[in-house]
Parts: C-alpha cells; sequence; structure tokens
C-alpha cells in the first residue's frame, strides 16, 4: 500500500497515576474507513480515542494522521508533551470531534456554534461559513432552530447540531466518543441515522460506541477493547459471527 | 426654606458641587473598576497556574490585601507612593516636595482591594466552566488563548457577575475613603457644605441618599448584566 493511513497508531500506552489504561494499543484506520471500538465501562475505549486528538497525552507510542507523525517529547517531569503546538492544533483542526455529552457551546446560538472555528481557526468569511452552516444543519434536519441556544434543543437535536459543528472544518476524519450514550432511547436514532449517512459518503471515522447493530453494518473494522488491550480486531463480519475472544463472545452476550 | 437654598443648584448652595462630587464618586469608582477586574482576573489565572512561585505571589497578595482596613490600604498607598517617587527623585538630585495625585493613589488603592477579593470570585467562576466546554474548543484547534477569549471568558460571567455585583457596591461605597486624602468626591464635598453651612445632618442625608439611588441603579445594571450573562441558559419566556 503507497498511500499513508489516515490514523496510524503503534504501541501506545496511557497510564493515569499508577493505573495503566492502555497497555500496548496499535491500529490502522485508512481512508473512507469506519472504525468501531467496542468494550465495556473501564475498558480504555474512550481514552484511546481522546489520545488519538491528544485531548489525552499517551505516556508512550507513536500516533500519525495522514502519515504525519504527532511530535510528542518528554518533558522534567518525564510525562510527554506536545513538541510543537502549531502543529497539533492544525492537526485538531483536521480531525472533528463529537462528545457524549454533546458540548455545544452555551453561550452561543446554534449558528454562531457551528461558524466559531471555521471563522476563528481556519479563518473562513464569516458570510461563506454561514452558507456553508445552513446547508449542514439542512442536513442534519434542524432547520428552524439557527438562532436558538443550545438549551433549548432536546438530545438528539443537539448532537445533530455537534455533527453539524464538526462537519463544518470540512474534516479529514470524525471521531465520536459514544456519540449516542447521554441519549434517551427514542432519540438514539435520529442522531444514528445521520451518522450512516456520514459513513454511505465515504467519510473516515472512528466510533467509539455500544450499539451494537451501528458496529455490525455500518463498520469496515470492529475493535473490542478489554483492560486495556484489544481482545477482537477485524472485518464485522469475521468478529460477530466468529468471535475468537471467549471474552467478546460475554460482552456480546450480556450486552444484547 | 433654608434648607433647600443650601442644597440648591448654583452660588447660593451646594446642589452643584454634590453634583460635581457625585461625578468624580462614578469616575473613581468606574476607573478602579477597570482596574480591579484586571487585576483580579491576572491574580486567578497566577492562583490556578502550574508555577509554584505565581501560585505564592497571589496568594500573599490577596491575604495581605484582605487583612489590613481597607482605610489603612489608602494610606499606606498614599504615603508610600509619595515616598517612593521622593525616593527615586532623590537618586536623580530632584529633592523638591513631590505629592501623588490623589486620584491616581485612590484608583491604586481600590483596585487593589477589588482585584484581592475578585480573584477569589473569578478563580470560583473559571472552575465552574464545564470541563468539555474547553475539550471542544481545543478538540477544533483553537489555540488556548482562543479557547480562554472565546469559550471561557463568556462563560465565566454567568458565574462571576453576582460576586463581582456585591463587590462593586462595596468599592462604589468606598470611594468614601478617599476623602481622606483630600480628594474633592462626593463624601469630602458634602462635609465641606456641612461645615460651612453649619447644617450637618441635611448634607450628610442627602450624600446618603445619593450613594443609595448610586448603588440602586447599580443593582438594576447588574440584573440586566446577570440576563445577558444567562442568555441560552436560563429558561427564556
Amino acid at each position: 500500500m503507497t498511500e499513508a493511513a489516515a490514523i496510524s497508531i503503534s504501541d501506545l500506552h496511557k497510564r493515569f497515576a499508577d493505573i495503566e489504561v492502555l497497555k500496548g494499543i496499535s491500529l490502522e484506520a485508512h481512508q473512507g474507513d469506519v472504525v468501531s471500538i467496542l468494550g465495556s465501562s473501564g475498558s480504555g475505549k474512550s481514552t484511546l480515542l481522546r489520545c488519538i486528538n491528544l485531548l489525552e497525552t499517551p505516556t508512550s507510542g507513536d500516533i500519525s494522521v495522514y502519515g504525519e507523525a504527532l511530535k510528542l517529547a518528554k518533558n522534567r517531569h518525564g510525562e510527554m508533551e506536545p513538541l510543537d503546538q502549531k502543529q497539533i492544533n492544525r492537526v485538531r483542526s483536521s480531525l472533528a470531534m463529537v462528545f457524549q455529552s454533546f458540548n455545544l457551546w452555551s453561550h452561543m446560538t446554534i449558528l454562531e456554534n457551528i461558524i466559531e472555528a471555521p471563522v476563528h481557526v481556519l479563518k473562513k468569511p464569516k458570510a461563506e461559513a454561514t452558507e456553508h452552516a445552513m446547508e449542514l444543519l439542512q442536513k442534519v434536519g434542524i432547520t428552524d432552530k439557527a438562532d436558538a441556544y443550545p438549551g433549548m434543543l432536546s438530545g438528539g437535536q443537539q448532537q445533530r447540531v455537534a455533527i453539524a459543528r464538526a462537519l463544518a472544518m470540512e474534516p479529514k476524519a470524525m471521531l465520536f466518543d459514544e456519540p449516542t450514550s447521554a441519549l434517551d432511547p427514542e432519540l438514539v436514532n435520529e442522531v444514528l441515522q445521520v451518522m450512516r449517512q456520514l459513513a454511505d459518503e465515504g467519510r473516515t471515522m472512528i466510533v467509539v460506541t455500544h450499539e451494537m447493530g451501528f458496529a455490525r453494518e455500518v463498520s469496515d473494522q470492529v475493535i473490542f477493547l478489554h483492560q486495556g488491550r484489544i481482545e477482537e480486531q477485524g472485518p464485522p463480519r469475521d468478529v460477530f459471527e466468529n468471535p475468537s475472544s471467549e471474552r467478546f463472545k460475554q460482552f456480546l452476550s450480556s450486552g444484547l | 426654606m433654608v434648607m433647600l437654598e443650601n442644597l440648591s443648584y448654583g452660588d447660593a448652595g451646594f446642589g452643584d458641587e454634590l453634583l460635581i462630587g457625585t461625578l468624580l464618586t462614578l469616575e473613581l469608582a468606574v476607573v478602579s473598576l477597570v482596574v480591579g477586574i484586571l487585576l483580579g482576573l491576572l491574580t486567578a489565572a497566577a492562583k490556578l497556574s502550574n508555577n509554584r512561585f505565581y501560585r505564592l505571589l497571589a496568594q500573599g497578595y490577596t491575604e495581605l490585601v484582605r487583612g489590613i482596613p481597607e482605610m489603612l490600604v489608602v494610606l499606606v498607598v498614599f504615603f508610600g507612593a509619595s515616598a517612593l517617587l521622593q525616593t527615586v527623585a532623590g537618586w536623580f538630585n530632584y529633592d523638591a516636595y513631590i505629592e501623588v495625585n490623589a486620584f491616581v493613589a485612590g484608583v491604586f488603592a481600590l483596585g487593589l482591594v477589588f482585584g484581592a477579593f475578585s480573584s477569589e470570585v473569578f478563580r470560583g467562576a473559571f472552575l465552574a466552566v464545564p470541563k468539555g466546554q474547553m475539550e471542544a474548543a481545543v478538540a477544533c484547534g483553537m489555540t488556548s488563548w482562543q479557547a480562554f477569549y472565546r469559550i471561557r471568558l463568556p462563560q465565566m460571567w454567568r458565574f462571576a457577575i453576582p460576586g463581582l455585583g456585591n463587590l462593586w457596591m462595596v468599592l462604589l461605597k468606598d470611594t468614601s475613603l478617599i476623602s481622606i486624602i483630600a480628594l474633592d468626591e462626593l463624601l469630602r464635598w458634602s462635609k465641606v457644605a456641612a461645615e460651612t453651612t453649619k447644617q450637618p445632618f441635611t448634607f450628610y442625608i442627602a450624600a446618603a441618599i445619593i450613594y443609595l439611588l448610586l448603588t440602586i441603579l447599580s443593582d438594576m445594571a447588574r440584573v440586566r448584566l446577570e440576563n445577558r450573562a444567562n442568555r441560552g441558559v436560563m429558561a427564556h419566556d
């Protein structure tokens, strides 16, 4: 393969105080792939995702985004630290993230939320950003709320706005951190529907999720984490039909 | 009535002097507020910094200023600054008597007090902004300054304004302390009028009513600011 992987992680370790949360994770996601990361709580799956855009700094290991290695070095306390904050900011702006608790900026309207980063990080003209924002709101099915504040929307609507906000950055890849876990059951589908649509468009997505249906039907690759290690990995057909790990079998039978 | 005549506007009464004094009081309070807010934000940042020296410095300043009566802070700043300037001028062989401008000394003293108290308000407000708000900001590539200025600072006001409102009331009334270093603000003009006319009760009551009006107006402004800072958070009707 000549083209560099969209996201490539090798031998990633993360330690919080004396607890090792990630014990050597390696994985590759290619352009257009949807990778679902499964695992019970405490398995390290959210930490893994948050290491990709350095919301958590790994203790050791390498991360590359589209062939560009994130430059990290140990500081004098022995903790890893970005060497080049400009590089990190640039890479972050190409990896949009969608959070479990939406994290829409509560003092801004929906429209302001969406154009904030395009205008202030990508330095797009405001008119252009606004036009794009309105198209994205249309796309995620929120048409008449541009001037409302996040607090006035339902959880499902907020998460769809958060996805529009992520798309507004025209990201190369998207990171989803349990995007439906904070939603009432009847609101989960409206968000999953938007995510399926993004997958159909060929977007590169890394999704930490508990939605087995989504993982099975939409992903190209499924990764099951257990206690900081990859226990099971492969195309969904293989891992769901024919799991090799005893723990993944247990997880599947208890989770469904 | 003599009382009303004494309060009248113009040469016969002290009404115009009270108005001038009130304007100076307001000017002093507003300038001190700006200085105090900047100092408070800076001190709060120092208290939350990873640098131990900055933290100690901020802690020391807060403890010191909070532990000393405001009037003493005013006197120490006024005479201290004069003495300091005198010494520095002495190095350059300039030894005429130097007196610090009372307004500048007043702003410095009141700003110092406001900064010490408001640094705690700002520190609390800083920590009250949910972590996810800042994560969303840095995750899309904002610099830490952008994330602070665009996201954290606007949301901090929601938590800070009630506390700052109280401190503003205290500041507004503390401006009267500056009369002891001969700044012609409201209380000093009232005193002059009281002594000239031999009607202390009339003029001190007049001054009290003016301070009360100012604090009532301030409170109305605070409510408006609070509503603005809470936009998007409180239920709208």
